[in-house]
């Protein structure tokens, strides 16, 4: 199936001369939860605001739905819904008026059976007359879902959707992202919660300094995740792993004085117990052991630090 | 082509709804600062003051005054409309929505040019109340109204996009509009003026704006009414050109 949005070759240099994207080729799938991960300043918010039409690339091409962001800038954009990061609202409309103005604003008729349904089911129903300014902070980022939400997007992208939420919202966005995915709708997210990517998303992306240093599947990398390491420090070198222990998959490290074993926590048999036993007849005594997980910080951190 | 009629229509209506939530702004403070004007110039000086061509001071002035509100508020509104949500951030959802730059503009400039001809109309209704009126030509009133509060309004929507700051957005009105204004032939006949200072008028679009509209009402004018009408064109076809420059060059609205 042909992808959602189609980014290749893209790259964005501001006029201060600072490079927010180097080139960037992503392909997002129709229908997926895609998170996008990075620290602070990677270029979430450039590589979200190009293909939303806020700011131009310098090279490259975006597709949104086989419809380029630029040339056929009505047909992409009008599939596509922004949240943006900052609460950016009106102060003395009404949540309706706010809202309904979005949908007209993005091209559908008037249509209050779907504002109201948006309303409910973001807890907006009661606040319908109220007027912005009167709203929390919460409040607020539910009116900007609902605005992005009023003319139907099939594709919606949420920065941050999180920072600086309360737990209550938060578990209820997460709730509507799902609902969402449920009806077809495709969702980007960016953070810098891990946890919000372990929780919510199909897929992971990480973005560092403009570069896309990673994208996989995160069951794929929650099976990473899953993976433990048994290293024993052994009382004297081995220079090769003996022939009795191939099945094993050992690997020696530090000059043949540690033996590293892999293996899957959650498996039904994780093979400890036999590799004591076989280590035991195969005369290898050791001194000392430890175990080791990598989470997906690890391995977040470690890719930010090979890309420093 | 398409055209979104929906977002134009969503703009226009969100503008004029800004109007009447502020009627006291919008409406009755212009309408207020003009009767001033009528009691101050029409009735308490006006008085002592010659007819001229034929036109009792009091009614001379009502197309000046009429032009000093329809100037201020053109730019006021139209600037206003674009540089809030500029300073606010809620620009990004125009920026980001499926519509031209053309259909913008057009739903900002025609919700600005409603209002300010609406009022220029309010003041027009108020002065008859203090002074005897007639208007010989009321269509070309009418054109003039309306060609002056869309040129304007296009103007206020460059200088709404242009300043960075709110000094900046009160710069050009105060220090630019109403010097011109009233330097335009607002209270007084430009041959009244010595033929040096009269020749320097000249340098002064408003003089023909206001020119052109005391003809419509009168049937006499400072520069002739063709001259005057080309005027409202040009500056018309320059905001224009102006504006499309900025959307396709993105000037201080994307980077």
């Amino acid at each position: 199936m042909q992808p959602i949005i189609q980014i290749s070759g893209l790259s964005k240099t501001y006029a201060s001369g600072f490079q927010a994207l180097k080139t960037v080729d992503l392909d997002i799938k129709r229908g997926e939860i895609f998170a996008l991960l990075g620290p602070n300043g990677a270029g979430k918010t450039t590589l979200i605001s190009i293909i939303c039409g806020i700011v131009r690339p310098s090279t490259g091409t975006v597709l949104a739905d086989g419809h380029d962001i630029i040339r056929d800038y009505r047909a992409a954009r009008s599939r596509i819904g922004l949240v943006p990061q900052e609460l950016t609202t009106d102060a003395f409309e009404t949540v309706w008026a706010t809202v309904s103005f979005s949908r007209g604003l993005f091209g559908k008729p008037k249509n209050p059976a779907i504002v109201e349904q948006v309303l409910r089911d973001l807890s907006l129903w009661e606040k319908r007359d109220s007027k912005i300014m009167t709203l929390s902070g919460g409040m607020k980022r539910r009116v900007l879902i609902a605005k992005a939400l009023a003319h139907e997007p099939q594709i919606l992208f949420l920065d941050e959707p999180t920072a600086g939420v309360d737990v209550e919202l938060r578990q209820d966005m997460w709730k509507l992202v799902r609902r969402l995915r449920d009806d077809g709708v495709t969702i980007i997210l960016t953070t810098h919660y891990i946890e919000e990517a372990e929780e919510m998303a199909d897929r992971v992306g990480v973005i560092s300094k403009g570069e896309i240093i990673l994208v996989e599947d995160k069951a794929e990398l929650m099976r990473k995740l899953g993976q433990k390491q048994l290293t024993l420090h052994l009382q004297a070198p081995l220079a090769a792993v003996p022939a009795a222990l191939s099945r094993y998959g050992l690997a020696l490290q530090a000059e043949g004085a540690e033996l590293v074993y892999t293996y899957d926590t959650k498996a039904e048999r994780t093979g400890i117990t036999a590799l004591m036993k076989d280590l035991a007849e195969a005369g290898i005594r050791f001194s000392d052991l430890r175990t080791s997980q990598s989470s997906l910080e690890d391995i977040f951190v470690g890719l930010l630090r090979a890309n420093a | 082509m398409s055209v979104n009629f929906h977002a134009i229509k969503a703009i226009y209506r969100f503008e004029m709804a800004r109007t009447w939530r502020t009627p006291l702004q919008s409406v009755l403070s212009p309408v207020i600062s003009t009767s001033l004007y009528f009691v101050v110039f029409g009735a308490a000086i006006g008085s002592h003051m010659q007819a001229i061509d034929g036109v009792p001071y009091g009614a001379f002035i009502v197309p000046g005054l009429i032009m000093l509100s329809l100037l201020t508020q053109s730019i006021a509104n139209a600037s206003f409309a674009i540089y809030f949500p500029k300073f606010v951030g809620t620009i990004f959802e125009l920026l980001s929505a499926p519509i031209a730059w053309w259909e913008a503009v057009f739903a900002y400039v025609a919700a600005a040019a409603t209002k300010s001809v609406v009022l220029g109309l309010l003041i027009l209704a108020t002065a008859f109340l203090f002074v005897p009126l007639k208007i010989a030509h009321p269509v070309w009133m009418l054109l003039f109204l309306i060609l002056t509060a869309t040129t304007f309004s296009l103007f206020g929507f460059i200088i709404g996009v242009w300043a960075d700051g709110f000094e900046k957005l009160q710069a050009i009105p105060l220090l630019v509009i109403t010097p011109l204004t009233f330097l335009g032939g607002s209270f007084y006949s430009i041959d009244m003026l010595p033929p040096f200072w009269r020749a320097v008028t000249l340098v002064n679009p408003v003089v023909y704006l206001i020119s052109g509209f005391r003809w419509s009402f009168n049937g006499t004018a400072d520069v002739g009414i063709a001259v005057s009408l080309a005027m409202t064109l040009v500056f018309l076809a320059a905001c224009i050109a102006v504006i499309a420059w900025i959307f396709k060059t993105g000037y201080r609205l994307k980077n």
